[in-house]
C-alpha cells in the first residue's frame, strides 16, 4: 500500500476559497462522536478530515470538492452546517 | 418586490437545465439559467461517457461540432485482485454506430459549448449566482431567492444537481441514505495522444471504456473506471458510502492503490496528474427518486436521481438529456391555457415514463438493492475467479486435475449454492 498525499493533489485544482465564509462548520461534538468523524475520515475524496497522532480532529473546508458525501453522512449529527459556497467561490474545475 | 419576472427559471447549468433551457428558448419562451459556478460545467464532473442517442435527437450530429474526446470503440469489464487482473474485451464495429455511439468527455469543457447554444436559442444565463431558496407562495413555487435578489417564474425547473437542497425545501425530496448514493473520485491524466493511441490501440478519434470490480473499491459496493479522452485519462473510482464507511482505506488510498495496481500503473506512466475531482452518484434508481413534480416546479437530471449503474455500463448523462427534454416539453404543453399547477404538470411524468427514462429507471429497479445485499460480487468473485484462472494458466509441474474439478474446488470456497443464488439474483435484476 503506496502513501497518499491528497493536499499535493489537491494543489493541482482551482480554488476560490471563500475565507469570510466557511461553507461546512462541524458541531462542537465532532470531537467526542468518534465514529461519526471516521465515516468522513474514510469517505471524504479529498481527506479534509483528519486527526493528528495525538487524535485531535482536523477540518478544513478550503480543498472541497463540494460533493456531499459529508452531508449524507453525517449531516444529521457531527455537522452544523453544510451550504454550497457562495456563487463564484469553491471549487472551479477546468475539465471536470 | 420581485426584481424580474421570467416565464420559466432553470436552476444548473449541467446536461438537463441546459437542455430544457435550450428548447424553451427555442420556443421563444423568457428564460432564465442560473448556474452557481463561474462557468457551466465548473462544479461538474463526470467519470465519463455520454451516450450519444437523447442529445442526438435534439441537436443532431451534435458530436461533430461539440468537444467530445473519443468517440468509445472498445469496453472492457475486468475482474480484479490485489495481484491479478481478468477480463473481458469487447472491440466492435457495432459500437459507435450513428445513434448507438457514445464518447468520452470532460463536463468543464462540454458544458460551457452546450451552454453556448442554449444562448444562441434566447436563454439568458447568469453565473457565478447560488440559489439560496425557492420562493413559496401558497404552496407553489413561484421563483427563486439569491441573496438579496428575488428572480420571479410562472414555471422553475431544478437541475440542480445530485445534491439538490433545493428539491428539499420544496418538500419533493427528503434525505438520500447513504446506501443510495456513490462517491467517485477522479484523477485526470495527461498524455500525449499519439501514447493513448499506442496503449489502448486506436486511432486518434476513437477510444476506451474500463470498467473494474474488486480491489478498486477495496472489495465494498463500487469499481474502478477508466476512459480515454483525446490528450488525458480519466481514472477513478466508485464507492458506495454505505459500504465505504465500513473501512478500512480511505477514497484516496483507494483511489492511489488503484493507480499503483501492475495493471494500471503502464497504462498511465509517464502521465501528469492535472486534476483531482470528487462528486456524489444516485445510484439508488427507482427508489431514491423524489417527487418529480410540485406546483410550479420540476425536477431533471441527477436532481432527481435519474442515473443507471449497471457496473458494466453506467448512464446518468443520457437521462438528463431526455429529462431536460421532457420538462421542456411539460412546460410548453402545461403552459397552453394552465397556470403550471401541480396537476397542470403531471404531463411531465407522462413524457418521462414514454422515454427510455423512467422505462429503464423501472426496469433496473431491484439492480441497486441486488447489489447492496451481494457483496460477494465484489469481495469473493474475483478472487474466486483469479484462483480458477491461476490453476489453468500456472503450470508448476504438479500433476493437473480436470477442468470440472478445479473450478468446483475453488467454487467450494464461497459455496455453490450462494453462487447459484446471486446469479439468479442477478439476472433477474437486470
Amino acid at each position: 500500500m503506496s502513501t497518499v498525499n491528497v493536499d499535493a493533489k489537491l494543489s493541482l485544482n482551482k480554488f476560490y476559497v471563500n475565507e469570510e465564509d466557511a461553507h461546512i462548520v462541524l458541531k462542537q461534538n465532532a470531537a467526542t462522536e468518534s465514529d461519526e468523524f471516521r465515516k468522513l475520515m474514510l469517505a471524504c475524496p479529498a481527506g479534509l478530515y483528519q486527526q493528528d497522532d495525538k487524535g485531535r480532529i482536523q477540518f478544513d473546508y478550503a480543498g472541497c470538492l463540494e460533493c456531499g458525501t459529508c452531508r449524507i453522512l453525517c449531516g444529521n449529527t457531527i455537522l452544523e452546517k453544510w451550504e454550497f459556497p457562495q456563487g463564484t467561490f469553491g471549487i472551479e474545475y477546468r475539465w471536470g | 418586490m420581485p426584481d424580474e419576472r421570467f416565464d420559466v427559471i432553470v436552476v444548473g447549468a449541467g446536461i438537463a437545465g441546459t437542455v430544457a433551457a435550450c428548447l424553451l428558448g427555442r420556443e421563444g419562451l423568457q428564460v432564465l439559467l442560473i448556474e452557481r459556478g463561474n462557468y457551466p460545467g465548473s462544479k461538474n464532473m463526470t467519470g465519463g461517457r455520454i451516450y450519444s442517442h437523447s442529445l442526438e435527437k435534439i441537436m443532431p450530429g451534435f458530436a461533430k461540432e461539440a468537444p467530445v474526446e473519443r468517440k468509445i470503440t472498445r469496453e472492457k469489464v475486468f475482474m480484479m485482485t490485489e495481484k491479478s487482473s481478468m477480463g473481458l474485451d469487447f472491440q466492435s464495429s457495432l459500437l459507435g454506430m450513428p445513434g448507438s455511439d457514445s464518447y468520452s468527455v470532460l463536463r468543464g469543457v462540454f458544458d460551457q459549448w452546450l451552454a453556448e447554444k442554449a444562448e444562441e436559442a434566447g436563454v439568458e444565463i447568469v453565473t457565478g449566482i447560488c440559489v439560496d431558496k425557492l420562493i413559496m407562495r401558497d404552496g407553489k413555487v413561484g421563483g427563486v431567492i439569491a441573496g438579496t435578489d428575488q428572480l420571479e417564474a410562472r414555471v422553475t425547473i431544478l437541475a440542480d444537481g445530485v445534491n439538490s437542497l433545493l428539491a428539499q425545501q420544496a418538500g419533493l425530496r427528503q434525505e438520500f441514505k447513504p446506501s443510495h448514493v456513490a462517491v467517485g473520485v477522479k484523477e485526470l491524466i495527461e498524455l500525449p495522444a499519439e501514447l493513448i493511441q499506442e496503449r489502448f490501440q486506436c486511432n486518434e478519434t476513437e477510444g476506451t471504456a474500463c470498467m473494474f470490480a474488486g480491489f478498486p473499491s477495496g472489495g465494498r459496493t463500487g469499481g474502478g473506471f477508466l476512459y480515454t479522452n483525446k490528450e488525458s485519462v480519466s481514472l477513478g473510482v466508485v464507492c458506495t458510502l454505505s459500504d465505504l464507511i465500513k473501512g478500512p482505506k480511505t477514497v484516496p488510498q483507494l483511489m492511489e492503490d488503484f493507480k499503483a495496481h501492475p495493471a494500471v500503473a503502464p497504462l498511465i506512466k509517464g502521465g501528469r496528474l492535472v486534476e483531482y475531482s470528487g462528486h456524489l452518484v444516485p445510484e439508488g434508481g427507482w427508489e431514491m427518486m423524489p417527487r418529480l413534480i410540485g406546483g410550479g416546479v420540476l425536477v431533471a437530471g441527477d436532481a432527481a436521481g435519474f442515473c443507471v449503474n449497471l457496473g458494466y455500463a453506467v448512464r446518468g448523462m443520457d437521462f438528463a438529456v431526455a429529462s431536460g427534454e421532457c420538462a421542456a416539453r411539460a412546460v410548453i404543453e402545461a403552459g397552453q391555457g394552465g397556470d403550471y399547477s401541480e396537476s397542470d404538470l403531471q404531463i411531465y411524468k407522462a413524457y418521462l415514463e414514454e422515454s427510455f427514462v423512467l422505462q429503464d429507471m423501472k426496469l433496473y429497479r431491484k439492480f441497486p438493492h441486488f447489489l447492496e445485499t451481494t457483496p460477494r460480487i465484489f469481495s469473493d468473485y474475483p478472487g474466486l475467479l483469479e484462483g480458477i484462472m491461476a490453476e489453468l494458466f500456472v503450470m508448476d509441474g504438479q500433476p493437473s486435475r480436470t477442468l470440472l474439478k478445479t473450478m468446483m474446488k475453488h467454487a467450494d470456497k464461497v459455496g455453490l449454492l450462494k453462487i447459484a443464488g446471486d446469479a439468479w439474483k442477478g439476472a433477474r435484476s437486470i
